[in-house]
């Protein structure tokens, strides 16, 4: 088999096209324009709370972790949002340093856990999702708190047809990369990640890139709440199970070309994962799907996404000293391990 | 002295676990410890112990399946439509149910094995593609219960038996797939299946169709699904949301019973106790007047708790160099196939190294 020297981003950003291709036909044979400003507004919101999320799981995947709590991270979140911001738009960065705080410690918390007590990310954080799960039912039993209008102009404005929101993630997204690809705590992520005990006979401490990276996971996914509470004016027990962000940000994280096993991918390529969600739900929405047929096309677009580049050489080593020679070198894939 | 070792050793500790929590249990409610009540909770407990079992085999090959829970409600609901009040269409329609999932397990196993992508997207995705699918053909409503000879399955059972009192068919299907279970691990199959997990590649130069034996894990974990679902359907009923939320239920049993994500080491009866402790904890929580909305928050301090014990003490173990377990340390499942590059084995297993 011939290699194909091609950057897993770059494949991502390939299939979204083809994705936004094959949908502008669709959208154009029902006599609608995929092009037009209003759908172009739907596409960026529709990305902007997944795109967080899926930012956050990034962090952590590269890891070679997982974050299943985020779902009920995103509710508290909206929840201590809208219940310290009280509708009083002094309380606002109160409130948004509150959520953030608190979101932060649950993934420091989730960070220990995984490090520390050696447990696998997906039941650590199965497990805190559960955690916080029996505390949303049993302190919350509805919509609670609410969001003064200046913070609603958040979620519900936007510059030309891009949202706010959307940019927010975008220049979050932005923030992410420098930070995983010019600092040292994100080089050592990838370091982790790629091979644990490597990183760890090469003399890093392992355990803090990983808890900086849930930290990092579950304020994104505070974010993301804080960004619901913002559109829904109230906050909501409910609002993460209804968007199923963990198993969806995980999908998007994968779509984007990052590695479940951790060590590789980058933050655009799960933006551009997310971004390919977004134009095929606008899409199903133009053409009036079924949403039970809806999700039958999600799962049939998630594992076809997948399998272009699954059976390719993923893993183009990554940069050395800033040099040029990044030498593609063949990886084996076991799936998830 | 030796089974007290054993039971504080990180395999035994899921039994220790059981055996402390069905003590409080018959403590808390002691009809439980009449034969006859401890069968019927059994019966409950029935339905999660088989989706645990085929969990375990995929687990144990370093796989995920999270269409069990999809598929459950799917079969379920296959039932409710297809059966109707028709008595004569069981057979024929069980026959089809099995064919069903078996043919969804293949799929599985063809995508993550053929097209090499990761097996948690790939039952995810046919996760969302199975419930949909089945919401779409029903139109998210159900339609009823199926005939009463299918719903005897789940439901009825050998009734005046001496001493035990009422034996469920339930808990019969569930001794049948245990043993077959156990029996299959102690074949070639099970041998191969945990070498697999260990180490991929290892067992591809030991010969092991590797596709073969990780696709037919996948056909029984959702068989395994498919005879659960069958079960449901009797004390359930027909209703979308049955099945719901059963992976992960399965994939925390067999995590709690010491099977280690990513594969190669665990016991299979360690996983079916490891489902047995989950649902009589549920039930201890229901006597102990914890509030319903509680319940998430201790399971989740549970598992977590466990699974850390379980880690702690075996590493501990390790360090006093006591080698009577698995040499293998505790995070070691995670490193060995990533890392292989040395380039002989690359260019050597070219078709498991992503080609070349």
């Amino acid at each position: 088999m011939k290699r194909v020297k091609l950057d897993a981003t770059l494949i991502v950003l390939i299939i979204l096209i083809a994705v936004i291709v094959v949908s502008a036909i669709l959208v154009a044979s029902v006599g609608r324009n995929f092009f037009s400003p209003g759908n172009i507004t739907d596409i960026l919101t529709g990305m902007s709370v997944l795109g967080l999320v899926a930012i956050g799981q990034t962090l952590v995947i590269l890891g070679a972790s997982l974050d299943l709590s985020v779902t009920q991270v995103v509710s508290i979140a909206s929840l201590i949002g809208a219940l310290t911001m009280a509708g009083s738009e002094g309380n606002i960065v109160l409130a948004v340093v509150i959520t953030l705080a608190a979101c932060a410690a649950i993934g420091f918390v989730n960070g220990v856990i995984v490090t520390v007590l050696k447990v696998n990310g997906f039941i650590a954080t199965l497990g805190m999702g559960l955690i916080l799960q029996g505390v949303l039912n049993t302190y919350f039993q509805g919509s609670a708190g609410s969001v003064p209008w200046a913070f609603q102009l958040i979620g519900a404005t936007g510059v030309g047809p891009v949202p706010v929101s959307t940019i927010i993630m975008l220049a979050l997204a932005a923030i992410m990369w420098f930070l995983l690809n010019r600092t040292r705590t994100g080089a050592h992520l990838y370091a982790v990640g790629g091979d644990h005990e490597v990183a760890r006979l090469s003399g890093l401490r392992t355990k803090a890139p990983l808890i900086a990276a849930h930290v990092g996971c579950s304020v994104f996914a505070g974010l993301a709440g804080l960004l619901l509470a913002s559109r829904l004016g109230v906050g909501s027990p409910t609002v993460g199970e209804q968007g199923g962000y963990a198993l969806l940000s995980i999908a998007a994280v994968v779509l984007g070309g990052t590695l479940l096993l951790g060590g590789r991918g980058s933050v655009w390529g799960t933006v551009a994962g997310v971004a390919i969600f977004a134009v095929v739900n606008s899409t199903m929405s133009v053409m009036q799907i079924s949403p039970f047929l809806q999700d039958v096309v999600r799962g049939v677009v998630i594992i076809a996404a997948v399998a272009v580049y699954a059976r390719r050489v993923i893993g183009s080593r990554r940069a050395r000293f800033g040099g040029k020679s990044s030498q593609p070198v063949s990886v084996v894939e076991a799936g998830m391990r | 002295m030796n089974v007290m070792k054993m039971l504080v050793s990180p395999r035994g500790a899921v039994f220790l676990l059981l055996v402390v929590l069905l003590v409080a249990m018959i403590s808390l409610n002691p009809r439980y410890g009449e034969p006859d009540q401890f069968l019927r909770f059994v019966q409950r407990v029935a339905p999660v112990a088989l989706v645990a079992l085929g969990q375990y085999f995929v687990i144990v090959a370093g796989e995920f399946d999270l269409s069990q829970g999809s598929l459950i409600t799917a079969q379920v609901i296959i039932a409710g439509n297809l059966v109707g009040q028709d008595d004569t269409k069981t057979i024929p329609v069980l026959v089809g149910m099995l064919a069903f999932g078996a043919a969804v397990g293949f799929i599985n196993g063809v995508l993550t094995t053929a097209l090499r992508i990761p097996s948690f997207i790939v039952t995810l995705g046919m996760m969302l593609a199975l419930r949909g699918g089945v919401m779409w053909w029903t139109g998210g409503a159900a339609t009823g219960n199926p005939a009463d000879s299918f719903r005897a399955i789940g439901r009825s059972g050998i009734t005046d038996v001496p001493v035990l009192g009422f034996i469920p068919y339930s808990v019969l299907v569930l001794i049948g797939c245990v043993a077959i279970g156990i029996w299959l691990m102690k074949r070639p199959y099970g041998k191969t299946l945990i070498a697999l997990g260990n180490n991929a590649r290892a067992a591809q130069y030991a010969g092991a169709r590797n596709w073969w034996v990780t696709t037919r894990a996948f056909i029984i974990s959702s068989t395994a699904a498919t005879i659960s679902g069958v079960l449901l359907v009797g004390f359930a009923g027909v209703h979308p949301s049955v099945g719901v939320g059963y992976e992960f239920t399965a994939i925390t049993a067999v995590v709690l019973g010491g099977v280690v994500l990513g594969g190669g080491r665990g016991w299979i009866v360690a996983a079916l106790a490891g489902a047995f402790v989950l649902e009589t904890l549920f039930v201890v929580l229901n006597f102990a007047n914890v509030p319903s909305t509680m319940r998430d928050t201790v399971q989740g301090v549970i598992i977590i708790t466990a699974v850390a014990y379980a880690g702690v003490a075996f590493r501990s173990r390790r360090k006093r160099g006591d080698q009577t377990t698995s040499p293998e340390s505790g995070e070691g499942p995670d490193t060995p196939v990533a890392s292989s590059e040395a380039p002989a084995l690359a260019s050597e297993g070219a078709s498991h190294t992503g080609g070349q």
